[in-house]
Parts: C-alpha cells; structure tokens; sequence
C-alpha cells in the first residue's frame, strides 16, 4: 500500500514504527517541499535506524533537503522513491558526514531516488552481500568541478552487487565505482561528464554491458591497484557498450589516481587479468578508443610485495571502433603523437609484458593480449618501457582467441546469456 | 599526572574544603544503596538516562551509583575539545577477562557511560562550570554491544534517548583564547557502529589495558586503575600494571617518546576504523598501535578511494613533510568531504594535528617517494 507524497514505512515485524510514520507523514504533508527539512531529515535517519528486516522505506516525491549523512545499517531493507526525477535528496551545502548515504547492510535495494550535490560520495555502500542500486541518480548539478564530490555510486568491499538503470553525472573521480567486490554487473546506466564514467577496480568477475559513456574524461575503467586488502582484481566482462566522446578535461585533484588518466579515454585496462571486451560501439575518443596499460604508466611507486602491476590474459574483440586517437591529450601522449602521427590509434597498448611471463621470445599462451576482429581499427603498441623506440602498428602478433567467460551470476539479474 | 575535569571534580571531594561535600556525598551514596543501578539487556531500552539509575543525586553533578566507576584513558578520542566523563558499571558477582591488546571481555549487562560536556563562560570570576550535551551508553545486552545515545535537556535534569539527534549549537572558550561556536553533532546509533563495528560487531573501543593503564584518583585514594577494577572485581586475569602494555598520553612528553605518543594518538583517533576488521579496512590503512609495517600506516602509500580527502597531494605520509602529507591534510581540515576522522567532530584538533605534523616532521626523509619518471604518467590530465 502506498499514499502519495506520504512516506511510509512497511514493516510487519514492528507495526509501531510505520505508526510513527504515518503520523510524521501527516506532519510532512503540511510543509513546503523545498525548504531546508530537518524533519525529513531526522525522520527519515530515525527510520533507516528503527527499520527491521523485511521494511520498504517510501520517501515521497519532492526536493528534499539534508546536511548530513544518512545512513543505513539494517539488513533486507529497501528504500524506494518516487522516481530519479521526483524523489531528491540534495545536499547542497552538506554540513556533516563524507557521503549523502551510507549503507553497511545486505540484502538491499535502493531505487527510484536521486541523490545530488553530496560533499563527498552520493552513495556508499560497504561490506553488503546482495546490493541492487537501480533506477537511481546521483549528480553534480553544477556540471564537471574539481570541487564535486570523489564517487556517484560507490559500492565497496561488497558481493553480489548490481548497479542498473541509473544515471551518474558530474563526479570529480568515479561516476559508478565498484571496487574490492565480487560478483558485480554493471548494466544499461548513463555515466556523464564525470572523471571516470565507470571504474572497476580490484573487483573479481564483474560484467558491464549496455551502459552508455559519454563526455566523461575516461569511459570505463578496469583497474587493478596496489595497497588494498583485496588483491588480484580479474575477470571483467565489458561488452554491448556505447562508449563515445569521453574527451572532458580531467577535473580530478591531483592525487587521486584517475587524475592521471589521459582526456579522451574509452575503455582503459590496467594492470589486471581476464578481461574481455566485445561487442561495444567506442569511438571518438581522442585520445585513445582502448587502451590496455601496465601500472608502470602511472610513476606511482610499488611498494606492495603482493602487487602484480602487469596486464595479461586481455581479450578485446568485435568491437566497432572509429574515429579514436584524432586529439590526444597528456604531455607525454602528446610527445608520442608527434613521434608516430595523428590519429594515434584506436587501441592503444603499452606492451609492457612481465618478464616472468616471457618464454622465450613469446609470451606465455595464457597471458598473451589477444585483439581481433575490430574492423579497421588502428592499432599502436607505444613500446612504454622503450620510451617509445620500438612503437608499432603491426596486430600480427595479437591475432589469438580466449574462452568466453562465464556470464556473472546473480539471482537479482536474468541472465543476458551473452 | 594530568587532571581532567572529571578528576578534578572528584578531587573537589577529597580537600579540606570539600571534606563536608564528601560526608554528604556517602550520605547521598548510602540512600543510593536503595535504588540499585537498573539494568537493561533487552529492548526497549529507558527513554530517559534516568532510567538507568547510573547516578544519583543531582542529575547533572553525575554521582556515581553504587558500583558504577569512573575511569579515564591515557590518550583519549578527540571529541570537539568535549570534556568527557567516564563510567562503567558490572552485575554484581560479575567481572570482565582481561586481554593485553585487545578489548577486554566484559560480561552481559555491563554498562559503559560517557558525557560531553562543555565548559561555560559565565564571566570573571565566575567559578568554571560545564555545560552537559550527551550521555553515551554502551550496553552489553543479550544481543550484543548496543550503543544509546541520550541528549541532555537544557535544564540538565535529563537526558533522554534520541536515536538521530539534531546538532546543538555549543559555544565556548578555549585556554587559548579562541572562541568556538560549533554545531556539536550527537552521533546517531549508526554512526556509533561506523567506529564500534569491528568485522560489523559492535565493540567498545576505549577499556583496552594499554589505554586504562593510569592511575586514578578515586573518592577513596588514588590507585591505578587495572588494579583497582581488579580489587572490586570488575576485572579478572589482569597482571600487575608494571607488566601490562601503557598506552603513552599523547600531549605529555614525559609520558613516552614522540613515536610513542603519535601511535597512542592515531590507535584511538583513526585505529578504530583504520584496521584489518575496521570499517575502513577497505583502505589498506591501519593506524593502530600494533600496525608496524610503514606502507600500511601510509608512508609513501598512494591513496585509492581518498576522493576530495587527498586533494593534489599524492601520499599518505611522506617522511619529513608534513605538508604534503595526505594524513596531517586530512587531520586539518574540517571540510566534510576531507576531513578525518569523518564523524566525530567538527572542529580541527590543533594540538592533536601538531602532534602528528612533528611526528611525520622527524621520520628519516629518504628523499621523497616518487619512482623514476616513465613514460605516461607526468601531465597525464589536461
């Protein structure tokens, strides 16, 4: 049962509180929709507190205003707007707290909401096992600032994560962040103008398909990074993307890591193993289409005695590329344009290989970089670690298939069965 | 040793001045005899602190109940400059096993009380008097730890349990001379979970024995505080204190070496959430007093999921530069997006960032810790 613009709170378990509920909503229904509402505030915080397992939680349509973080830590809840568009939780001026929403629970789902202007990250979700974020917007209305908050939707060390439906723009590091996650899809989202669309990072067996990058400065990143708990992040699907023009000047603080990638970035895989990309619409990316780097790229120190900074085992293949390479960006990349000629390439590799994996003159069959099948895509290995002396443009040496990998399965998804 | 307002309220009992207070005050304790602490290790839980029964006599002068001990630590959390007031409370009969690193073991029903209280400035001469805002509980029930909030009113003659308090506007004076208004920000019981969880079980942080390895000045002598829990049997298993780890007091040189003093400041101020079962494990970086590798307390670490925290800086500590050092950047900030600890405060702990500025100030500088440049990475951005 649902009252319109009321909020309500469903809940078999303890009647009272949705008791209470009804009674706040009778108090809400009388006020002005616009106005900093610290009775919102505090109820709906008062709500996700008392919530028991098994509770919807309804936050009516309206632009709400809050200062401080809400958070969440109640298993099998859900939280449920009246639409991206209706439902507002802005935080413009936010006092208190690094995030819009925090969430330490499993078994939740958050939809139909936007979250907008956070200091910090719109959404935080830590240590959940089965998360479902759909429907949702999180933005930064005053378009691509430094000052903007690090994440959009950011669920972290968590398993059997899905991410749908929901439009990220504007954050100053990663739109839709998944990282140190397992069992994860990233599916039919619109990521906009934000430093990195869509970032995977030390996250095992995630599939992303059918969302829509654009105007970020790099579209969808595969990451693996040192220094996490959670290590040897692989096994990422990317495919049925449209990837295009993510050529928006990088508006990162320069100490985060994404600060260094390079404006006019597709698909960026760094530093991690089985990965496949497929079946994706990438182009008019200026700098590169796709580009396949070791963590060397970055000057970063390794200080991780566990950390594996090359990548292997990456499969890039019918993908419709165009029009990559025209405008590259970065100092260096710059350099290397003047050294080899514009366009630069639609795929880009630094052909970095870790010694161990050498045998011989080749590299080991399971770890080899395999592209095919990309139509008349170019292609340039920039020879990283030569310092650009033996660049080539030759795909001979690539023209190798791996296995499909399993799709993810999670119980919220139908399988795509691609 | 160093008084807090809470020693030295109880000190007021025991000079000569005060030698008719502390007759009144067995009186006051002996009428309390018959109104015993009242437990609760189910829900609901008293809507009002007085409920509880933890004090008695005049609310807001908070004299103890029968059985219920205050106690203090060597180096405590840093809370907007709030005095803290200290208690804890065991069932009769029952008593907590102690353990050298870790929390002790306490048993069901044991209750833990910490106001924050304010000092007033009520004009020259005017005797110091503090102002209370909250009451935390911590509460052993059945279920587990539970923490429970209670707000005092502005009367102080009660508290009562608010799950998601709004800020209170506080003003005061510190010993510098630096006016402060803030809006003191009561945690709501999540955020109480976001320090308390450890691998999402809610446990308290402070009793630990490194941090209550002090002594005490109690109504009846002073007396370290291991021992004195161990002699009313509030605690079992505990060695002589000489034997027992002793956290140093992090603004007291006397206390330990600098080392030992910023260690005892972040184990409380960021270790909490920044370890192995932390809830901000996710980080890789452990700022505990037992954390000994340097990459893990951040030195030369590079920051992954930092945001707006890191701003253009590049690594959590760099040896001998406290200014690009993510750490005392973070720590100095009280912007939400940058600062840390991220709840907790709303202020900047002057002294506590000095403290840790110096420490990072006198790590051997091994240069800095850029790699060689390669290829990509120099004016990756614009």
């Amino acid at each position: 049962m649902r009252v319109p613009g009321k909020m309500i709170v469903r809940s078999v378990t303890l009647p009272i509180v949705a008791a209470g509920f009804l009674v706040f909503a009778g108090c809400r229904a009388r006020k002005p929709a616009v106005a900093t509402d610290a009775e919102f505030q505090r109820k709906t915080q008062e709500a996700l507190i008392l919530a028991k397992p098994g509770s919807v939680i309804e936050l009516p349509a309206g632009k709400w205003r809050l200062d401080r973080t809400l958070s969440l830590s109640v298993d099998r809840v859900t939280v449920r707007g009246a639409g991206m568009d209706k439902t507002i939780l802005s935080f413009q001026g936010q006092q208190a707290g690094a995030s819009g929403m925090l969430v330490t629970a499993s078994d939740f789902t958050l939809e139909d909401l936007a979250i907008e202007d956070t200091a910090g990250d719109a959404l935080k979700v830590k240590d959940a096992t089965n998360v479902t974020i759909r429907r949702v917007r999180t933005e930064w209305t005053g378009g691509p600032k430094e000052s903007n908050g690090s994440y959009g939707i950011y669920p972290v060390t968590s398993k059997n994560v899905l991410v749908e439906d929901s439009v990220v723009i504007g954050a100053s590091d990663a739109g839709i962040y998944v990282g140190q996650s397992s069992n994860v899809v990233v599916r039919r989202n619109r990521v906009e103008q934000n430093v990195a669309g869509i970032e995977i990072e030390n996250c095992h067996y995630s599939d992303v398909y059918e969302n829509m990058a654009t105007k970020n400065t790099g579209g969808i990143l595969v990451f693996n990074l040192p220094d996490l708990p959670v290590k040897h992040g692989q096994y990422t699907r990317v495919f049925s993307n449209q990837v295009f023009a993510n050529n928006t000047d990088n508006f990162a603080p320069k100490g985060n890591l994404v600060a260094k990638v390079p404006a006019g970035t597709g698909v960026m895989i760094m530093a991690t193993k089985h990965i496949d990309v497929f079946k994706n619409t990438i182009k008019d990316n200026q700098t590169s289409n796709v580009s396949i780097v070791s963590y060397l790229v970055t000057d970063n120190p390794i200080k991780d005695p566990d950390y594996d900074p090359y990548t292997a085992a990456i499969y890039v293949h019918d993908n419709d590329l165009s029009g990559g390479g025209t405008a590259p960006s970065g100092l260096a990349i710059k350099a290397l344009a003047l050294a080899v000629g514009k366009p630069l390439g639609d795929i880009l590799y630094d052909g970095t290989v870790d010694p161990n994996l050498v045998m011989g003159k080749h590299v080991a069959e399971d770890s080899r970089i395999c592209i095919q099948n990309n139509g008349h895509a170019r292609f340039l290995n920039f020879d990283a670690a030569g310092n650009f002396r033996h660049t080539s443009r030759d795909l001979a040496p690539y023209n190798c298939t791996y296995p499909p990998l399993e799709p993810v399965a999670l119980a919220s998804v139908v399988a795509a069965g691609r | 040793m160093r008084l807090n307002p809470l020693t030295r309220r109880w000190r007021a009992t025991l000079s000569p001045k005060g030698a008719r207070v502390g007759i009144l005050l067995v009186i006051l304790a002996y009428a309390a005899c018959n109104r015993q602490v009242s437990p609760h290790v189910d829900e609901p839980f008293p809507q009002n602190l007085s409920g509880w029964r933890l004090f008695a006599g005049k609310p807001s002068e908070l004299h103890p109940n029968r059985g219920v001990v205050p106690y203090d630590l060597n180096t405590p959390l840093f809370s907007d400059y709030a005095s803290k007031h200290r208690f804890v409370w065991m069932p009769p009969g029952t008593s907590a096993v102690y353990h050298s690193s870790d929390t002790f073991e306490f048993p069901v029903g044991t209750i833990f009380s910490k106001t924050f209280a304010f000092p007033v400035d009520d004009g020259a001469g005017k005797p110091r008097r503090e102002r209370l805002i909250e009451t935390r509980l911590l509460v052993h029930a059945r279920s587990g730890w539970v923490g429970l909030p209670y707000v005092w009113n502005d009367a102080e003659t009660e508290a009562t349990l608010e799950v998601a308090a709004d800020p209170t506007v506080v003003e005061w004076t510190h010993p510098s001379g630096a006016h402060y208004t803030i809006h003191y920000t009561v945690p709501n019981t999540n955020q109480c979970k976001e320090c308390h969880d450890k691998s999402k079980v809610m446990t308290p942080l402070g009793p630990k024995a490194r941090n209550l390895n002090k002594d005490y000045a109690y109504l009846d002598g002073e007396a370290n505080q291991l021992a004195y829990w161990t002699k009313i049997g509030y605690l079992k298993g505990a060695p002589s204190p000489d034997q027992a780890p002793k956290a140093a007091v992090w603004d007291d040189p006397q206390s330990g070496s600098l080392d030992a003093r910023a260690s005892a400041y972040l184990d409380i101020n960021c270790g909490t959430c920044h370890n192995p079962q932390g809830s901000a494990n996710n980080t890789g970086l452990y700022l505990t007093t037992a954390e000994s590798d340097p990459l893990r307390l951040g030195v030369c670490k590079v920051p992954v999921s930092a945001g707006q925290g890191a701003g253009d800086l590049r690594f959590g500590i760099v040896p001998g530069s406290p200014e690009t050092s993510i750490l005392v950047h973070r720590m100095a900030s009280s912007a939400p997006k940058v600062m840390m600890p991220e709840i907790g405060r709303t202020v900047v702990h002057e002294e506590g960032v000095a403290l840790i500025a110096q420490w990072v100030a006198a790590m051997p500088s091994t240069g800095s810790c850029e790699a060689p440049k390669r290829a990509l990475g120099s004016g990756g951005g614009r």
